[in-house]
């Protein structure tokens, strides 16, 4: 059948189950978004800046675990979506990027808005394609899809030359099939590695499992709640893991790492047999790697050969999907009973993974999260983080109870990540309310995106955690840096010295978020008193679409435990 | 440094070359040389490279370049016995007096005689690595002009 580029597009999203897709369109971009005009299976959403298109893909594929797609103009359009492709590649999140280009025959010439986006989104993509020639269109755009879901899910970018997506192809047909010989991800497990695994699990007196994202993309909770459960081991879920596991369940000792539990940390360094699951030994969950679980023998189950033994030294590998993997090691692990280890493991953590100290007079951030979980833990509610202490808050007091209803910026670690990112997975997941945890900074990151939630009802409800400062960079400056608040207040200016003259400080916040928020046409609740608190999240929670509540906090409260970067996780500072 | 000699099958389409040399760019391996060209199968070239670096970066390497898309396969020469040959032109000063000496040792390396000028003579060696050093060696004394390396090509002795 005789078709032309931007249709063969739209057919091949068609046909991949694409029925939510984020854009912005521009010149070389229009033929795309002229066959998008007519494609009644998708729902083009138009955001305000590209990099939100990225963000909400992304927020849609973690929520849904299909993949995302966004689409954005050649140039300034593409690189704008550039960090939240990165944040994709680093989250292992599965997603097809569309940009528009120049015509082939202005590649190369610095034309207008011309940007080599092949060559600018090669370290942060799977894989990436430019389309020179319009036969090559359909195998590239199922290869596409193809290699964003499949092994190690990641972004992949088709950067598609306007003259392609304007001119026709004959014997247009949809490759049924795929085969690409130098692609072939490794899905099984070894039946040797997981003999191996099983015989040092038996050995164990001390077991611990560790957890992450990997859990989430395969859908292999289930099986992991088996494994656990069998061994009775206690189980640390990375800060892309949280979910895979329930969050109230006895053997759940909290996220690990730089502001993990201590629980999970002297687990860490306690345990003889460590089972990692989908997760990579981030430097932020441990810390000092030479001091890392030095009594243990690891054993690693990853989808990606190459992130065996490439931080800590792995005793048994087994690389393929986490499912089958389990699956498999399931039928040969041997039940153990509750021992020792677990006494200890459950005197650590002592009915409680983290505390802070309440208070009365002002609004203790952990306090916000403590009651959002109380109000929301029989709903049926995603929640979406941007990055900062309010992040680390969430993760630490909410417990997730199912896979997929947690959403965060892990590896990267993108302030302005979590409004867009919401609004994806709502529409992902026809219209589920989405709290976005935010603070005042992060939130401002994409502010531009409650258009777009306004506009299209999305049940989007935005919690700011209003400490008026850059909380986590604060802290660290704090901590390490003799208070030196170096452009980390959003009060302030640089006339206000070195905040020991509170006469100087800056005079009133802005912006005024609740007035924002109308003028958005979303309703906006704002307190700063601690007995105001349930009132407020009832009030936010109860609308229906979008809302924004605003909870004016402690301006210096910290995230603990802490371990400071490159230490070992024995030396965790707690609140003094 | 430890040097490790590899060979990559890749996907020959424009861009892969990028793609390999961005990997060791950005994950900061050290390519000591690197050389590609096409195979028996005109859609699959491969290249030969030459990595700095203790076994663990090795190993990195090798799963990261396994990683690619694009790349096909990854042979690692570590403990098999390779047939391995460089290839380079060098230009060397010579006058009339010492034509006859410089030739005469080209000949002892199987150096052929690619070009003589009035002044210099052009030489052309195809040897394994380390004779192609040592004949570089010998006649710096007499004055390299010029010299071009192609870097390293490696098979194994038998199809690996």
């Amino acid at each position: 059948m005789k078709k032309k580029g931007a249709e063969i597009l739209v057919d091949a999203l068609t046909k991949e189950g694409v029925d939510v897709l984020f854009g912005y369109p521009g010149g070389q971009a229009i033929p795309i978004f002229d066959a998008l005009y007519d494609a009644k299976n998708i729902n083009t959403v138009l955001v305000r800046h590209e990099q939100g298109a990225a963000h909400a893909a992304e927020g849609y594929a973690r929520a849904t675990g299909k993949v995302g797609v966004c689409i954005a103009t050649s140039g300034p359009g593409a690189t704008n979506l550039i960090t939240g492709i990165a944040d994709a590649y680093l989250d292992s999140i599965p997603m097809v990027a569309i940009t528009g280009q120049v015509s082939t025959p202005y590649l190369g010439t610095d034309a207008f808005q011309e940007a080599d986006m092949v060559g600018i989104s090669r370290p942060v993509t799977k894989h990436n394609f430019l389309v020179k020639d319009i036969k090559d269109l359909p195998a590239i755009l199922k290869q596409a899809f193809y290699i964003a879901r499949s092994g190690r899910p990641g972004p992949v970018l088709v950067d598609l030359p306007s003259d392609i997506s304007r001119g026709y192809l004959d014997n247009y047909e949809y490759p049924a099939e795929i085969s690409m010989r130098s692609y072939k991800p490794t899905l099984m497990g070894h039946p040797r590695q997981i003999e191996k695994a099983a015989e040092l699990i038996k050995s164990a007196k001390k077991p611990l499992v560790y957890a992450g994202g990997g859990v989430i993309s395969s859908g292999a909770h289930a099986e992991l709640f088996e494994l656990a459960t069998k061994l009775n081991a206690p189980v640390t879920l990375t800060l892309m893991g949280l979910g895979a596991f329930p969050g109230e369940h006895d053997l759940f000792i909290g996220m690990p790492g730089m502001h993990g539990s201590k629980t999970a940390n002297t687990a860490f360094q306690n345990a003889d047999v460590i089972i990692s699951v989908g997760a990579r030994f981030d430097d932020r969950v441990t810390g000092h790697v030479a001091s890392f679980a030095p009594n243990a023998k690891i054993i690693h189950l990853d989808i990606d050969p190459a992130a065996i033994s490439k931080i800590v030294r792995v005793d048994v590998p087994v690389v393929g999907d986490a499912k089958n993997i389990l699956t498999a090691l399931n039928k040969v692990v041997e039940p153990r009973s509750r021992n020792e280890w677990n006494a200890q493991i459950d005197s650590w953590k002592n009915g409680k993974l983290f505390t802070y100290k309440s208070s009365n007079d002002v609004i203790k951030p952990q306090y916000v999260i403590e009651q959002l979980y109380e109000l929301t833990k029989n709903t049926d509610i995603l929640i979406a983080t941007e990055v900062g202490q309010h992040q680390m808050f969430a993760a630490q007091y909410y417990k997730f109870a199912r896979p997929r209803m947690f959403l965060s910026s892990g590896g990267l670690g993108t302030m302005g990540f979590g409004l867009p990112a919401a609004m994806g997975a709502s529409l992902g997941m026809k219209r589920k309310p989405v709290v976005n945890i935010a603070g005042d900074g992060s939130i401002q990151m994409n502010i531009q995106e409650l258009a777009t939630i306004s506009i299209n009802r999305i049940p989007v409800k935005v919690l700011i955690l209003n400490n008026e400062y850059l909380g986590m960079v604060r802290q660290w400056q704090e901590l390490f840096w003799n208070r030196r608040y170096s452009a980390t207040c959003l009060r302030g200016s640089n006339l206000c010295g070195d905040c020991t003259s509170p006469e100087n400080c800056g005079k009133g916040y802005v912006p005024d978020f609740v007035k924002l928020a109308e003028s958005y046409a979303i309703p906006g609740f704002r307190t700063s008193k601690v007995s105001e608190v349930v009132d407020v999240l009832k009030k936010g929670l109860a609308v229906d679409g979008p809302s924004l509540m605003e909870f004016m906090t402690a301006t210096e409260e910290n995230v603990y435990p802490m371990v400071p970067a490159g230490k070992s996780l024995d030396d965790a500072m707690e609140e003094a | 440094m430890n040097t490790r000699t590899i060979s990559v099958l890749v996907e020959n389409h424009s861009g892969t070359l990028s793609r390999i040399s961005g990997l060791f760019a950005s994950r900061g391996y050290n390519i000591a040389s690197l050389t590609v060209g096409e195979t028996e199968d005109p859609s699959i070239s491969r290249m030969t490279i030459v990595v700095e670096g203790d076994s663990a970066i090795i190993e990195q390497v090798v799963k990261q370049l396994n990683k690619l898309i694009d790349v096909i396969k990854v042979i690692d020469f570590e403990g098999c016995s390779i047939i391995e040959r460089e290839f380079i032109l060098v230009r060397v000063d010579s006058t009339k007096s010492s034509r006859h000496e410089i030739i005469e040792l080209a000949d002892l390396f199987g150096a052929k005689v690619a070009y003589v000028g009035a002044t210099s003579i052009t030489f052309e060696l195809s040897a394994p690595c380390e004779t192609v050093s040592d004949f570089i060696d010998l006649i710096k004394p007499y004055g390299v002009k010029e010299l071009i390396r192609t870097g390293k090509v490696a098979m194994a002795q038998t199809k690996k």
